[in-house]
């Protein structure tokens, strides 16, 4: 067994057990970790295809930032597990029957000849100074241009549209301008009386009845 | 390296090689870190009239290892009701980026551990999942204060690493490279001939302050270090660790700062070459000490940073990182690309 087709095992096994561990893990945050355990390893798929481009942008957009903010999510939550299992072997039939038709659609699509799989030839190694992201640039701005730029502007409409989803005034919001802030004197906020510093010595009434 | 692998044959042999390369690279590092803790002390407290530690060994210059030897010995707490196994792995999650991204740093245009073609890519990666130490640890803990300094950790960095991307982005523009060798050999061409006047500093100065202060909100250093907060939150995210996993924290930061550091001197300062034109003989030649200077002239702005501003606001931070940043950031990656269209372009 060559070197890299012990690599592509190992990989393999790490990924298939934390893909596992992601669905079945009781607590969130421990399946979130999971999936970055998931993530993380089949960027080394990536590596071992010799799509080193492709590896490091899975670890930057998924693992750096998708998932932090998804753990930041989760970990505010308060979820009950045993509240979320109690149903569980009463939907085990429809989803063991929605998970086999899944899989057995994805066997037929790889499978068919159309496919090309079955003669499917490694890549050929690539020349050490070979460049992956000039490549790749060349392919993007050339040849797919056009799906790219709608994967572009189809990420731009999902941006405004989260951001026109939150941006929403509060009723007990307490947002300053900080323009405001900065031009703030210490008059605005400070009124300085003057006062003498010596005062008469209160004159004493012994007639008066003593206050309550 | 042939001595070895006729000793070991080749293939073992290049693996010993190799580790021997990275213990090479991490123990000066380890070593780096340790001194600068001592210069954090002795430049913060020249600055507010002290003179810092001054009792361990002449001028206090082995305070790092009393200190060393003070956190090796100290007993390792597990709180009772936190998640142990992940109380652990936080503190390893945050050193392990801050050392693996130095495989890629180059140290001169020869000296560098893995001159792989995309090294800045791979350095941004690898040093975005630093973050998760920081909240695994905050979560693990289970305490109120260390998962505040978490939740505040991990959306600091995530707002800052947006715009430091952007101050990349012009970067690889003007190189054209996505190689810090190349970056740093690019910088060496141009008007000034290899001088101060062909860094990346000049033309791109906007983002080398974006950088600049990006990278202190990353690190999580003063005045950006709401994940700790000592007057609010006593110690954020580690405020439960103690003994060496306090230590491994610290370690991490302070390599973090040595990396961002470096990396700034690469990008922006002309890394390995010399501020002098290449015609000044032994001054005009580019070495390793130039980039340790510049290492050295930004770690200090970091300290320097500390001893003067007081802490932002947890708004102003945000404020700061998604409405001035980004949009400068923005704006000037156009600017910079119809800069290198036109025929002013300083990058033919």
């Amino acid at each position: 067994m060559s070197f890299p087709l012990i690599v592509f095992y190992v990989l393999s096994a790490i990924l298939l057990f934390s893909a596992f561990k992601v669905v079945t893990a009781k607590n969130p945050v421990h399946a979130a970790l999971w999936l970055v355990l998931a993530f993380f390893t089949s960027s080394g798929h990536w590596l071992l295809l010799q799509a080193e481009f492709l590896a490091i942008a899975l670890v930057l957009v998924y693992v750096g930032a998708v998932m932090v903010l998804f753990l930041f999510v989760v970990m505010m939550l308060d979820i009950n597990i045993e509240k979320m299992r109690a149903g569980f072997w009463q939907h085990f039939p429809l989803a063991a029957t929605v998970g086999l038709i899944m899989v057995a659609e994805m066997v037929l699509i790889l499978a068919s000849p159309q496919a090309h799989l079955a003669g499917y030839e490694a890549a050929a190694p690539l020349a050490a100074d070979a460049s992956n992201v000039k490549v790749l640039g060349l392919q993007i701005y050339t040849t797919y241009l056009m799906p790219f730029e709608l994967a572009a502007v189809l990420l731009l409409l999902a941006i405004v549209a989260a951001i026109a989803l939150t941006q929403r005034e509060r009723k007990d919001g307490k947002y300053v301008d900080p323009a405001m802030q900065v031009e703030v004197k210490a008059a605005d906020r400070l009124s300085i009386v003057k006062m003498a510093a010596v005062r008469d010595e209160p004159v004493i009434n012994e007639t008066n009845e003593p206050q309550a | 390296m042939e001595f070895i692998q006729g000793l070991l044959g080749e293939q073992a042999g290049l693996v010993v090689w190799t580790l021997l390369k990275i213990v090479a690279i991490v123990a000066p590092m380890m070593l780096a870190v340790a001194y600068l803790t001592l210069a954090e002390r002795k430049v913060i407290g020249y600055m507010q009239l002290r003179i810092g530690p001054n009792r361990v060994g002449p001028y206090g210059l082995l305070q790092p290892i009393a200190d060393g030897v003070k956190l090796l010995l100290k007993e390792i707490i597990l709180p009772a009701k936190s998640n142990k196994a992940l109380f652990i792995i936080g503190p390893i999650l945050s050193i392990a980026p801050a050392l693996a991204a130095w495989a890629v740093v180059p140290f001169t245009d020869t000296l560098v551990l893995a001159n792989i073609d995309a090294s800045l890519l791979y350095i941004m990666a690898v040093t975005s999942m630093g973050v998760y130490g920081v909240i695994i640890a905050g979560w693990a803990a289970n305490s109120k204060y260390s998962f505040l300094g978490a939740m505040r950790s991990a959306a600091q960095i995530v707002s800052y690493e947006i715009a430091m991307g952007f101050a990349l982005v012009t970067v690889l523009m003007v190189s054209g490279s996505l190689n810090l060798v190349e970056i740093v050999n690019q910088q060496g061409r141009g008007m000034g001939g290899g001088s101060i006047l062909s860094w990346n500093l000049i033309p791109l100065f906007p983002m080398f302050i974006v950088y600049l202060i990006a990278g202190v909100a990353e690190t999580n250093r003063a005045p950006f270090d709401v994940a700790e907060g000592e007057s609010e939150i006593v110690a954020g995210f580690h405020v439960e660790y103690s003994g060496m996993a306090f230590a491994v924290f610290f370690l991490a930061e302070y390599a973090n700062m040595i990396l961002i550091a470096a990396l700034t001197s690469l990008m922006f300062l002309g890394g390995w070459l010399s501020p002098f034109p290449a015609s000044w003989g032994l001054l005009g030649a580019s070495g390793f000490i130039w980039l340790a200077l510049k290492i050295s002239l930004v770690l200090f702005c970091f300290l320097w940073f500390r001893a003067t501003f007081p802490r932002y606001r947890y708004d102003q931070i945000m404020r700061l990182g998604w409405k001035v940043f980004i949009p400068v950031t923005l704006v000037w990656v156009v600017v910079v690309g119809a800069w290198m269209m036109s025929p002013l372009s300083l990058w033919q």
